[in-house]
């Protein structure tokens, strides 16, 4: 197999055993380093106005997440009437980034989210797997993208990605990416499974060669999704592709990430490391479900001093 | 933007008294006058201070002495007990105590918190559960220990460096008079009173307070068996020539210009964390500091470009704030050698960058700066600047590394950075350095060793190794 498109940016790969000795190439990373890195920065204290803002921010940079066997229309109605507004009680609440649903709920989602400003994510290519023919995946991004979907959350296969077969990997990211037509591509690399950072690191820059407009970590399907070492890992990553080619990729944890006290943790971590530009939902977006109600309640507790109780936030 | 709001550490939590005396036998005691600590960040007096003269050293030798009979005999067990309960006590009052620390020596409640008081009831816990096993440590069946020691330690880890000198002697039998550094009195005052709290025999623990001419004193009295000093490399060679041919033991822990090594198959983002570590920790007034960068000249462009965009996210500010990374400078005398050498770097043609940073209006303060182009001829090369100043050079070959990292009058420690097993191992094999750090730097245990190679002194603290120090 053959990489059918290459990038054409000078001194990247532009051929198979190219795109090897490139991702071989990159700098190793310390585990040990990079998790007392995201460890230190776990201690940061946010408090009062920057305590506000960043729970405001986190909000916009949700992306509001359903991907059972279970979902319905009805469910799905109910998710993106709650992106629209978070908190009913307050209208200065902002509204989420985006819904992310299975492609069968897109039309549902769509009907809602129409003309708001709220993005429509579908996940696609036989998520959560990946473990299906190039065509299958190829129709179900064409599905998503027909139903409405704006946004495209692809999983690789990871399978390829561990035998070596690199190409593999990136043709399907390239044809993907061609069936999204306007549609942003998010490629999950599901760090989980690919188990080093070092994998992690060249999982992120193959997506990105490829075409990739956001790197995401995890499906939440398998037991190890968003971490701190592995988001700071893929920001390094984008920071170093922008560096390097001057287009710029966003970043997505998904997965268990659940309280406001973790949200802020991945803020600090986008202060401190890669700084203002990705501090914005165009670049970042926390993929959850449970997170935009502790969000919510922490957002109260700060404009009115006292914690509301569960049955005052919506459940859908 | 996100700028976090300030998050300040309570202040409240500590009662720091106007005044405090010479701890001696059990009792706090005048001295022959006063003198005052400040805090760094504000230079707002703190407490005043007791001054140790002659006649204070030698009643509190003399106290340590006749606590020694007893304090000897003891089972090891019954020391060990003391020496746990005074670990527990720390561990209870480790948030006042940072606080504290971080008053009178100017550096991040941070690191106050999270790493000094942490190590110090950890140094407790260590050298307790030696104290019953010591003839198991491999100095002989029947190891004693040497009597009263004289331990005068420095103010850039104030209760830390107090915990190194304090824990091993008294699990081996000794009885201490130690002095602190005339800047940062207040912990080992504190210290005493949680001695009375553990109720340790009178006399075991003195806490004499002065400044050189009270060290000196200590040091140089007759009935001291044994010194231990750690501070200047200047200081250390006149206590060296003070006690030669007395019969006294010493170890002494004195500067350091470390190399930290960074080849170009690093792990580039932790190398620069490393490095930032290395160097900024404790505002750059730690021994073992990673004050000299070798980074390989093909990645030194890349490396500095990334070192620079990381030091502009360190936080320097008010040292009780949760989020500073960066504190006051602890005495206006340190700011100034800092300074000064810092302009002889400029005026070497070493070219000097510096964070941008506000620095406050009051106390000692001083921007994280690096000096780029340096070669081994500069002074800022050779000397020990004991601030947050990071001197570059460069190098070509593994080589090339170990022969400019081993070219200083130093030896403390080092650190390498790559990713290749095999190089970590050859290379540390060739350097002079009593700590070696692999992808990594400014890590401590009490169970490893610390000392120095050539002018950084000679003896080990911490570990096994720390015990015979204090044993015959």
């Amino acid at each position: 197999m053959t990489v059918t498109a290459t990038p054409s940016l000078s001194g990247l790969p532009d051929s198979a055993a190219g795109l090897r000795t490139f991702l071989h190439g990159l700098p190793g990373v310390d585990k040990v380093g990079v998790e007392a890195r995201t460890a230190a920065l776990g201690t940061r204290s946010v408090k009062t106005t920057a305590k506000a803002q960043a729970i405001d921010l986190a909000i916009r940079m949700v992306d509001l997440t359903t991907l059972e066997g279970a979902d319905t229309p009805g469910k799905v109605r109910a998710l993106s009437a709650k992106a629209l507004r978070p908190d009913p009680a307050d209208p200065s609440c902002p509204p989420v980034a985006a819904v992310c649903v299975y492609p069968a709920m897109v039309p549902v989602a769509a009907e809602v989210l129409a003309g708001s400003g709220v993005h429509l994510a579908s996940v696609a290519t036989a998520f959560p797997s990946g473990q299906a023919p190039l065509e299958v995946k190829l129709a179900d991004t064409r599905d998503a993208v027909a139903g409405g979907a704006d946004e495209i959350d692809m999983v690789i296969s990871r399978g390829a990605f561990l035998a070596g077969d690199y190409p593999k990997v990136f043709d399907e990211i390239v044809a993907v990416k061609s069936a999204c037509g306007d549609a942003h591509l998010k490629v999950i690399l599901e760090t989980g499974e690919l188990s080093t950072y070092d994998n992690v690191r060249r999982a992120s820059w193959l997506a990105m060669l490829a075409g990739a407009d956001f790197i995401k970590t995890s499906t939440g399907k398998v037991p190890v999704a968003a971490t701190l070492p592995v988001t700071l890992v893929m920001l390094e990553a984008v920071r170093d592709f922008r560096a390097a080619t001057g287009r710029q990729v966003g970043v997505k944890p998904a997965g268990g990430i659940r309280t406001t006290k973790d949200a802020i943790k991945y803020l600090v971590l986008i202060n401190e490391t890669v700084g203002d530009d990705w501090l914005d939902p165009a670049w970042f977006r926390f993929g959850a479900s449970s997170l935009l109600n502790d969000l919510l309640m922490q957002r109260t507790k700060l404009t009115t001093g006292h914690y509301a109780g569960p049955d005052y936030f919506t459940l859908d | 933007m996100f700028e976090y709001a300030p998050a300040p550490e309570n202040r409240s939590i500590v009662d720091i008294a106007p005044s405090y005396g010479l701890f001696i036998d059990g009792e706090f005691a005048e001295g022959k006058g006063t003198f005052k600590t400040i805090n760094p960040a504000n230079e707002e007096a703190l407490s005043e201070i007791a001054l140790a003269g002659p006649q204070d050293i030698d009643r509190a030798v003399a106290a340590a002495r006749r606590a020694f009979e007893s304090w000897s005999a003891l089972p090891g067990s019954e020391r060990a007990k003391y020496l746990f309960r005074i670990a527990r006590i720390i561990q209870e009052r480790a948030r006042e105590l940072a606080v504290l620390e971080s008053l009178d020596n100017g550096k991040p409640i941070k690191e106050t918190r999270d790493f000094d008081l942490p190590l110090v009831a950890a140094h407790f816990f260590y050298y307790a559960g030696w104290a019953d096993k010591l003839k198991y440590a491999g100095f002989g069946s029947d190891p004693r220990p040497l009597g009263v020691a004289g331990q005068v330690i420095p103010w850039n880890f104030p209760m830390l460096m107090l915990a190194w000198k304090i824990a091993p002697a008294l699990a081996t039998g000794n009885t201490v008079v130690l002095k602190p550094a005339e800047t940062t009195p207040l912990s080992a005052l504190f210290f005493a009173e949680i001695c009375r709290q553990a109720e340790l025999p009178p006399g075991v623990v003195n806490i004499v307070t002065g400044a050189g001419d009270t060290g000196r004193y200590l040091v140089e009295h007759p009935d001291v068996d044994k010194v231990a000093f750690t501070g200047s490399t200047e200081v250390g060679r006149q206590i060296a020539r003070s006690v030669a041919g007395t019969g006294k033991r010493v170890t002494l822990e004195l500067g350091g210009k470390a190399a930290n090594i960074v080849f170009d198959d690093a792990p580039i983002d932790q190398a620069v964390e490393g490095i930032v570590n290395g160097i900024f920790f404790n505002q750059g007034h730690v021994c073992c500091a990673g004050s000299r960068l070798l980074v390989q000249e093909s990645i030194a462009e890349e490396l500095l470009a990334s070192l620079k965009r990381r030091m502009a996210t360190i936080r320097l500010g008010d040292p009780l704030d949760k989020n500073t990374d960066i504190g006051a400078i602890n005495s206006e005398a340190q700011l100034a050698r800092i300074t000064e050498l810092s302009q002889i770097g400029e005026s070497e043609g070493a070219d000097r960058w510096s964070a941008p940073c506000e620095l406050p209006d009051r106390g000692f303060w001083f921007a994280p700066t690096i000096f780029t182009g340096v070669t081994q001829a500069h002074r800022i090369a050779r000397e020990e600047i004991f601030g947050p100043v990071l001197s570059v050079l460069t190098f070509r070959t593994p080589a090339e590394a170990v022969e400019k990292a081993n070219n200083t009058p130093y030896g403390l420690s080092a650190g390498i950075w790559t990713e290749k097993g095999s190089r970590i191992l050859a290379v540390a094999d060739q350097l002079r350095a009593g700590v070696v750090w692999a992808n990594t730097f400014n890590k401590f245990d009490p169970a490893s060793p610390f000392g120095g190679y050539k002018e950084s002194g000679y003896g080990r603290e911490g570990g096994r190794h720390g015990l015979e120090a204090y044993l015959a």
